[in-house]
């Protein structure tokens, strides 16, 4: 076994971002349980080459991600396939926490607390990205069920402290992540916690 | 370059063999009717439907399966989309005019409203917390938020085209040029709305289960809350099974009127409605824009 390419913890509340060359895995383990790890891809080689929520839920024919699920750009091109998952189904509807959702969802009081799209706008800037590449993202560990009249909602997760999803990247894939901050929902568990991301040598 | 070289048939001379001749033969075009096209102006449509004042409408628009169109409308315009023979998809995508780094955030949109389906009284929200319209009818139900638009790539493989020139285009190069002609490119395109096919979600498994469309002709209406780019591509639905690739006219019109106010609804349908609609209130106040 080589070494890792990357081995880090991404602190509770905290963005990491990163390129996962074509052949290599990105782990993500849940450390400490029910945390939501909100998550965008793009072609390193050209990022106006992004993921679709929509298009991967078309191809695969089902809103959940979990293993076998196919990772698509806007154009259909794979971009990484999840090659395990020890939790069953992850979300990509709910879209990112901001702080002008929250105003939304919860009052006018969550306005200044930390979301997840000021961490994809920070985190992206790095890679010059902007508020315009930001699209419906994952959210690997976050509990999104659609009852039959349609009802949605983020409710109590199916994690467990030391799960993890395993994800091969078919491309140079740069990946944003942010560990979520999101305290007024249970998908953190009222808690927002650090997780681990390896990135396994090709 | 390639061409005839030689005169095709002596026995007419061409009319179009001089400017002036050319000019003349151009003109000569002006007024064919043909099914898809717009009326202009828009209050000489003859097809207003029942109820709609056409002296009110700002837009009138036939859009063939397979096209596309797009407009500036200001706040308070009532944008209706009828599936005028039963197989039209009308893909959306909404701006906020002039400012078109805040769009439709199809996640919010859901997430906030705690539903996965649009219906009369559901707003279409930004990324930046405000409304930028309500949906105030609906006589069709078969909607869909969640498979976004086709694919070039998906529709190759389908139909065996997917150029927005060929003859089953993708929605995806359909907005892609109607985003240009707003300065936009193709990161502006995020996902979107359809209306007039519709998807069920399966609850345990998550499966899309195809719905199809509802009884010809049937319409939405959707009101602007604010000033709005809306672009609308009219293509075949993603996941529609049937292995030809099929759309038919998609009808658009527009007409004037008023956002909706504070303790009107469909602001008043739930707190996160009251919020949404508030923080337009607090945009356009600070604006000075009454």
């Amino acid at each position: 076994m080589s070494e890792p390419l990357v081995d880090v913890i991404v602190e509770a509340r905290a963005p990491w971002s990163g390129v996962v060359p074509a052949g290599a895995t990105l782990q993500i383990v849940d450390l400490r349980g029910n945390q939501a790890v909100d998550c965008l891809f793009y072609l390193a080689a050209d990022t106006t080459e992004r993921y679709s929520a929509p298009e991967t839920m078309v191809w695969q024919g089902s809103v959940f991600l979990t293993t076998g699920s196919v990772l698509r750009t806007h154009s259909g091109r794979p971009l990484l396939t999840v090659e395990a998952d020890e939790v069953g189904r992850h979300d990509t509807i709910g879209g990112a926490c901001s702080k002008e959702s929250n105003t939304l969802r919860y009052g006018h009081h969550t306005r200044h607390q930390h979301a997840c799209v000021e961490n994809f706008l920070a985190e992206g800037a790095r890679w010059g990205l902007g508020k315009r590449d930001l699209v419906s993202n994952i959210n690997w560990y976050m509990n999104v069920p659609v009852e039959e009249s349609g009802a949605l909602g983020i409710v109590d997760g199916l994690s467990a402290p030391g799960r993890a999803v395993i994800l091969r990247a078919h491309e140079d894939v740069l990946t944003l992540i942010s560990n979520c901050p999101q305290v007024n929902n249970p998908c953190n568990g009222f808690d927002p916690t650090p997780v681990r991301i390896v990135v396994g040598a090709p | 370059m390639t061409g005839p070289t030689t005169p095709r048939g002596p026995a007419a001379p061409s009319v179009t063999a001089t400017p002036e001749g050319a000019r003349d033969h151009a003109r000569s075009q002006a007024g064919t009717v043909v099914e898809h096209m717009p009326t202009l102006p828009a209050t000489a449509y003859a097809s207003a439907p029942a109820g709609v004042d056409a002296d009110a409408l700002v837009w009138a628009e036939r859009v063939a399966g397979g096209s596309y169109t797009h407009r500036v409308v200001r706040a308070g315009t009532t944008l209706r989309l009828t599936d005028l023979e039963g197989d039209a998809c009308a893909h959306l995508l909404l701006f906020r005019a002039g400012e078109p780094w805040e769009r439709l955030n199809v996640a919010d949109t859901v997430k906030v409203q705690w539903n996965a389906y649009l219906d009369v009284g559901q707003l279409l929200l930004s990324d930046q917390g405000r409304v930028l319209a309500s949906m105030v009818a609906d006589t069709s139900g078969h909607h869909d938020t969640l498979c976004g638009t086709s694919s070039r790539l998906r529709n190759e493989e389908r139909y065996g085209s997917g150029e927005a020139h060929g003859p089953s285009p993708a929605g995806r190069e359909l907005f892609v040029l109607a985003a240009a002609k707003h300065g936009l490119g193709p990161i502006d395109v995020a996902p979107s709305l359809s209306f007039f096919k519709g998807v069920h979600i399966e609850p345990d498994s998550g499966a899309l289960t195809w719905r199809g469309a509802a009884p010809a002709p049937a319409h939405i209406e959707l009101r602007a809350e604010l000033d709005l780019l809306a672009l609308i591509a009219n293509t075949a639905h993603p996941v529609d099974p049937r292995p030809a690739w099929s759309c038919t006219t998609l009808e658009v019109l527009a007409w004037t009127g008023v956002p909706t106010g504070p303790d009107q609804w469909p602001a008043t349908v739930s707190p996160e409605a009251a919020r949404a609609f508030a923080n337009n209130r607090e945009d356009l106040d600070a604006r000075g824009v009454r």
